[in-house]
């Protein structure tokens, strides 16, 4: 053991390296499960119509395209993973070679086979009438448009092939995984987002890049591909210095305690610029786009505060955001049924905020006292209580029923017009608003209140043992919630021009939790970035997103990511230090007593630091 | 010395077992009181029943005399009654300073408007939360300051996790402080340390203190007074030397190696 | 206005009494006085329609027939044995690993599914119309192991790997699986309602039994329900693997040092909730004849709502609230809120199943029966 010779620094040693397993030296039970797991997922990925609906995306002007790519990604996949192995601190790894090839090529050619049974019972069965999916169309392209034979003996091949490739990578350095990395990653974001790409570099004139970059009928040239590829990796190669000095640098920083704000500062002031130059250059459907994350932006940075400050799962918080939307559209529109004052957008608003807090206030109170895990369920009947409350007949004099409000003026400034045809004007609201919501949320965290929220999150009863008024305090994390929920349902009535009880789904609700968590509950980066990708790149609920092609199978891909986030990194994409100790605290415990971090003076530390998971965990 | 806390025929039960009966106990103003017992004989409900987090079946508990039976913990706590936790539970994802900020909630009042608009009340507010936590942690000496105000309470050693606690209880500004086995699982340097400190709370700080203990030689070495209970009754009370040589009390812990039973009080939590 | 909250609570009066609590105190009294008038109200427009009370309340009573109300009861009951069915499945679960199955509403949706495919095959072959009552058990059967195939896999891929994680990280998770498996039978089955096959006239005529007007397959409902119940009582409280099951329900750690494989017994309890929730799919289709990818979100939610009715972790509290529950849910809408004056009542008759949950929270958060749980899940 190397001695650590200050607290916070602890040098690993050497990790001792064995030679490689031989190549058939496999344990065949995992691999023949990887196989079968890759199998069914490809199988999975055909019947559910991903090849067949994904086909008209191309990612590769005439030789690869989404719908491919959904299927080709498994055995990739799987073959790095059956490959992967996990090293514990101080214990001796495998060297990596022909052993982890083999078994990679092994799954990915067992998971390729599952496609080729596949065709060989389209050939021989018909199950249309259940499967939607079992058709000519699907068996063409699974076919290549050639006999089935090829198509079995093809998948196979690609599988074996992928599944050995994903393997491989481990034989690469660190610094050439990372190469490739960059590569791929480089030439699907530029495919990926075309259409956003086309409409930027229209903006800002720059049409040769595009025409050079995409071919006619959408995807990447082939030779354009290659340049992305080869430029990617120039950037990458020598740019790879000068980012880790940067992060020394910021982490040095971070030290000293002032550097690392000021950072963060310069780096908010600079994003907010761009935000407010960008939309000027770029079209009608990036704006469009931009504003529908801003919508989802404001939504899931209240729910954070609930969920993620707080520790309330709120499931019906659909209902804030009905309110918000009703509250707006009674007040503005001539055709409100039962009263309609006709208010500007503005003194609306104001109302809003008060309707919202109150109704934060009410669903709030009954449920408040309640254990976690049934207010989850409660808060998700007030969401469906609510969007039946204003579907009904009984009601609708009021609320108009299933036909909603309509007719609901677009938000007049005087000097600013914000309106659904015009979405950058949208855009520009609701980013004034999420700045708001963000000082907001940015603020309390750091306040009395804040660490009252947190202290709940940890452990609840301790937390009224030392004095906190728990109802109290979690009302208002409902409230604030409901607040902020609301600012999105004014704008979104003012955008769309109408409100109808559909739009106020439960699923709304878990899209929103799907972004908090997924983006990193209880930090703010983290809320935007899982804004900004799931809202951004799939879409919303009912907001198509950049790959509107996959409109379709978002809900899926949501259901899939939540599973996903929560079984590998419940602390989200852009994590809190703070949540992630949490969710990870037995690993961070055993990891400072590996790092000698915990106390030396102390010579009772050691035997009793097992008691530690439960000290925090909350009842 | 004026009556600080009161407790009248207090009693309870868990579904048919008492886990306190009758129970007769006061504390005076200024002073340090020991409770011991074999296990499961009733003292951590004791604590529980005052600080509000168990509702008693019969009896009454005042404090400065009025009765706080039924009052919410929270309502306790700002009452000016602090208490520990036997099975240590600090807030473990928050940092030091902030687990003992965060205790003066109910000694403080800015809102979400003082924190939205950084009113100079807000900040004043937040300076003098933060000189008081340091103090409180300062006295504990060098081991709860300096770097280890910014690190999360998950990365200390059992003892300073026990310091802590009694840190966040201290900062919630109590007349009254209730030590729920203080030094258990610390070696007897660091028990003889903390000895001194309880003693020096109330010297210093002038909280009165009720502390549950199984090493005899802190209680010989702290409290003015020591009760006894056993089966949720209490069996003697009265100065160290008296309980200890009681026979009913040696009875009680009969076979049972005192040192031994400080581990768990599996039964009365 | 937070501060004169906060305020009032520090000061004795009320002995510790917030105005949260009061609040709540006066939404209690609210939800039964409401509850009473109505029903007074409909007793009044029983006796007489023109009556001053009934016209007051509402002056568009019109009241029910003693047959329509023997329809509504026995319609309710069918559909509330069938939600004590699911309940006991969030049951059974909750008790052992404490916490909500939510995608429990997706199993009992899979197996009305595969319900839905086994009878329309075996009507294309002729064989449902033919020889029913075998068909029938050929459907349940096979959506028993569709469902308990599902359960049993949800719980290996979702839950195992998060045992022991905060409480609230599983039911996410669980609320994940319910997405996704709704999703994925959208996308592999389309997302229009498939039909049940016409049932035989004999099962569908009504039958008069103790003046009771009742068809033919609701008695069908009420008899399977009653077997699979009498069944699960027996497996629970009369099997080594059901003793095990509670040993594991009571304390999962003392279970495994009295030689319990405690995984076996989750699996198993996951397996028997799953078969529970496929025999009522069945009934559901017997019932509606009709299954869409989302016909498991409400009938999940509504016998997660019967379980806490029943108190969870309790069997026969389950069952008794899936009875309830369904009686509740058919009767309450035409003998509460259509006396109080709300017109349309039929659409808010999920509003109903939602506010008796919150009502039942709200007055005995152990529900009716009380609750069966291991301390340390009652937190």
């Amino acid at each position: 053991m190397t001695a650590a010779t200050q607290p916070n620094e602890y040098v690993a040693d050497e990790p001792t390296i064995l030679p490689g397993k031989a190549p058939l030296d496999q344990d065949w039970a995992d691999v023949a499960k990887w196989g079968a797991i890759g199998a069914s997922t490809m199988i999975f990925v055909v019947l559910s119509g991903m090849l067949t609906g994904l086909d008209s995306r191309l990612v590769i002007e005439r030789v690869f395209s989404l719908g491919y790519l959904a299927v080709v990604w498994v055995p990739l996949t799987l073959g790095f993973l059956v490959a992967r192995e996990e090293v514990l601190e101080g214990m001796a790894s495998h060297a990596k070679g022909a052993n982890e090839v083999v078994s990679g090529g092994i799954v990915g050619a067992l998971s390729g086979a599952g496609l080729s049974l596949l065709i060989l019972l389209m050939d021989s069965f018909d199950l249309r009438d259940p499967l939607v999916n079992w058709s000519d169309k699907t068996l063409g392209l699974l076919q290549f448009s050639e006999d089935s034979f090829f198509g079995i003996v093809m998948w196979a091949v690609i599988g074996l092939l992928l599944g050995a490739i994903g393997a491989g990578l481990h034989l690469l350095t660190p610094d050439m995984r990372r190469l490739v990395k960059i590569m791929v990653v480089t030439v699907l974001f530029v495919s990926v987002f075309e259409t956003f790409l086309t409409d930027l570099f229209k903006g800002f004139g720059l049409v040769f890049i595009t025409d050079f970059l995409y071919a006619a009928r959408g995807g990447l040239t082939i030779i354009s591909t290659i340049v992305l590829a080869i430029v990617a990796g120039l950037v990458a190669f020598f740019g790879k210095g000068r980012v880790k000095q940067a992060q020394t640098r910021i982490n040095a920083g971070a030290v000293e305690g002032g550097g690392r704000t000021k950072a963060n500062i310069a780096m908010f002031v600079i994003g907010g610029l761009l935000l407010v130059i960008l939309p000027i250059f770029t079209g009608k459907i990036t704006n469009e786009l931009l504003a529908n994350v801003g919508i989802f932006l404001l939504l899931a940075l209240g729910l954070n505060i609930v969920v993620g400050l707080a520790g309330i799962l709120d499931l019906g918080y659909v209902a804030f955001f009905a309110a918000g939307s009703y509250t707006t559209a009674i007040l503005t529109s001539p055709n409100s049924p039962g009263w309609s004052p006709e208010l500007p957008w503005w003194v609306a608003l104001i109302v809003t905020i008060g309707v919202a807090a109150l109704a934060g206030l009410l669903i709030g109170a009954p449920v408040i006292r309640m254990r976690g895990d049934y207010l989850a369920i409660v808060t998700l009947g007030f969401g469906e209580i609510i969007r039946l409350l204003f579907l009904s007949d009984w009601l609708s004099p009021w609320f108009g029923g299933a036909q909603g409000i309509t007719n609901i003026p677009p938000a007049d400034f005087g000097f600013f017009e914000v309106k659904g045809t015009d979405p950058r004007s949208v855009f520009y609201l609701v980013l004034a608003l999420s700045a708001i919501a963000i000082y907001v949320s940015w603020r309390l965290e750091r306040s009395r209140m804040g660490r009252a929220w947190m202290a709940i999150r940890e452990d609840e009863s301790v937390a009224e043992a030392m004095g906190i008024n728990t109802v109290n305090v979690k009302l208002m994390a409902f409230v604030v919630g409901a607040v902020l929920a609301s600012f999105a349902g004014a704008v979104f009535s003012a955008k769309v021009g109408s409100v109808f009880p559909s739009s106020f789904l439960i699923l709304v609700s878990i899209i929103i939790l799907v972004v908090v968590i997924v983006g990193g509950m209880g930090n703010i980066p983290g809320v935007i970035v899982g804004a900004v990708v799931l809202i951004g790149v799939l879409g919303g609920p009912k907001q198509p997103g950049l790959l509107q092609e996959f409109s379709e199978y978002k809900l899926l891909i949501y259901g899939a990511l939540l599973i996903f986030m929560m079984l590998t990194k419940p602390e989200g994409l852009v994590p809190n230090a703070r949540r992630t100790r949490e969710l990870h605290q037995d690993e961070f415990l055993q990891d400072a007593w590996l790092r000698k971090q915990v106390d030396e003076d102390e010579e009772a530390s050691e035997a009793e630091l097992g008691d530690g998971p439960t000290a925090g965990a909350p009842a | 010395m004026s009556r600080l806390l009161e407790i009248e025929d207090l009693s309870v039960t868990f579904g048919g077992l008492h886990a306190l009966n009758n129970l007769n106990f006061h504390v005076d103003e200024g002073e340090i009181v020991s409770v011991i017992g074999p296990n499961g004989a009733g003292k951590t409900t004791f604590f529980n029943l005052i600080s509000g987090m168990v509702n008693p079946s019969a009896g009454d508990i005042r404090f400065k005399g009025d009765s706080i039976v039924g009052f919410d913990p929270n309502q306790v706590t700002a009452l000016g009654i602090a208490r520990t936790f036997q099975n240590v539970r600090l807030f473990a994802n928050m940092t030091i300073l902030e687990n003992v900020m965060v205790s003066q909630h109910c000694r403080t009042k800015q809102g979400l408007f003082g924190a939205l608009f950084q009113t100079p009340g807000f900040k004043k507010e937040e300076v003098e939360i933060r000189e008081h936590a340091e103090k409180v942690l300062g006295f504990f000496g060098s081991r709860l300051v300096g770097y280890r105000l910014e690190q999360p309470a998950s990365v200390l050693s059992y003892a300073n996790r026990r310091r802590l606690e009694i840190a966040r209880a201290m900062a919630t500004k109590p007349e009254l402080i209730l030590l729920d086995e203080p030094v258990a699982g610390m070696n007897p340097k660091e028990s003889a340390e903390l000895t001194g400190l309880i003693g020096r709370l109330r010297s210093e700080w002038g909280f009165t203190v009720v502390m549950i203990e199984h090493d005899m030689n802190v209680v010989r070495d702290v409290s003015d007074r020591v009760v006894c209970l056993d089966h949720g009754e209490p069996i003697a009370a009265g100065s160290f030397e008296e309980v200890s040589t009681n026979p009913e009390v040696v009875e009680a812990y009969l076979g049972r190696p005192i040192e031994k039973s400080r581990e768990t009080d599996g039964a009365a939590t | 206005m937070w501060e004169i909250l906060t305020a009032a609570t520090r000061s004795k009066t009320g002995k510790g009494k917030t105005n949260v609590d009061r609040f709540l105190t006066l939404l209690r009294v609210l939800l039964i006085g409401l509850l009473v008038i109505g029903f007074l109200a409909f007793i009044a427009q029983q006796i007489n329609p023109q009556n001053a009370f009934a016209q007051r309340v509402n002056p568009d009573a019109t009241g029910l027939t003693a047959a329509q109300f023997k329809g509504l009861l026995v319609t309710g009951l069918s559909q509330g044995a069938m939600y004590g069915l699911i309940a006991l499945g969030y049951s059974m679960v909750y008790g052992v690993l404490g916490f909500i199955n939510f995608a429990h509403g997706e199993v009992f949706m899979l197996g009305a599914f595969s319900g839905f495919i086994t009878s329309s095959k075996l009507f294309e072959a002729g064989a449902w119309e033919a020889n029913f009552i075998l068909s029938l058990l050929l459907v349940v059967l096979i959506s028993i192991i569709v469902s308990t195939g599902a359960a049993v896999i949800m719980e290996r891929v979702a839950y195992r790997p998060l045992r022991g994680s905060p409480r609230l990280i599983p039911l996410i998770t669980s609320i994940g699986v319910s997405f996704f498996i709704q999703n994925a039978v959208i996308l592999l089955f389309g997302p229009g309602a498939k039909g049940y096959p016409r049932l035989p006239e004999w099962l569908t005529e009504k039958r008069s039994i103790l003046t009771f007007e009742i068809e033919g397959t609701k008695i069908l409902v009420l008899i399977v329900a009653a077997v699979s119940m009498a069944s699960l009582w027996w497996f629970v409280e009369r099997t080594k693997t059901g003793k095990a099951m509670r040993a594991v329900a009571e304390d999962k750690e003392i279970a495994s040092l009295m030689g319990i494989n405690v995984n076996r017994t989750i699996v198993t309890t996951f397996a028997v909730g799953g078969a529970m929730a496929g025999v009522a799919g069945i009934l559901w289709g017997i019932l509606f004849r009709s299954v869409i990818a989302t016909s498991g979100f409400l009938p999940g939610i509504k016998a997660f709502t019967a379980a806490v009715i029943g108190g969870i972790g309790n069997l026969g509290g389950a069952m008794a609230g899936g009875i309830s529950l369904g009686t509740a849910e058919s009767l309450l809408p035409l003998m509460i809120l259509e006396p109080l004056g709300v017109n349309g009542v039929s659409q808010l008759r999920d509003a109903i199943a939602f506010l008796l949950l919150i009502l039942v929270l709200l007055i005995k958060p152990t529900g009716l029966f009380g609750e069966k749980l291991s301390g340390d899940d009652r937190a």
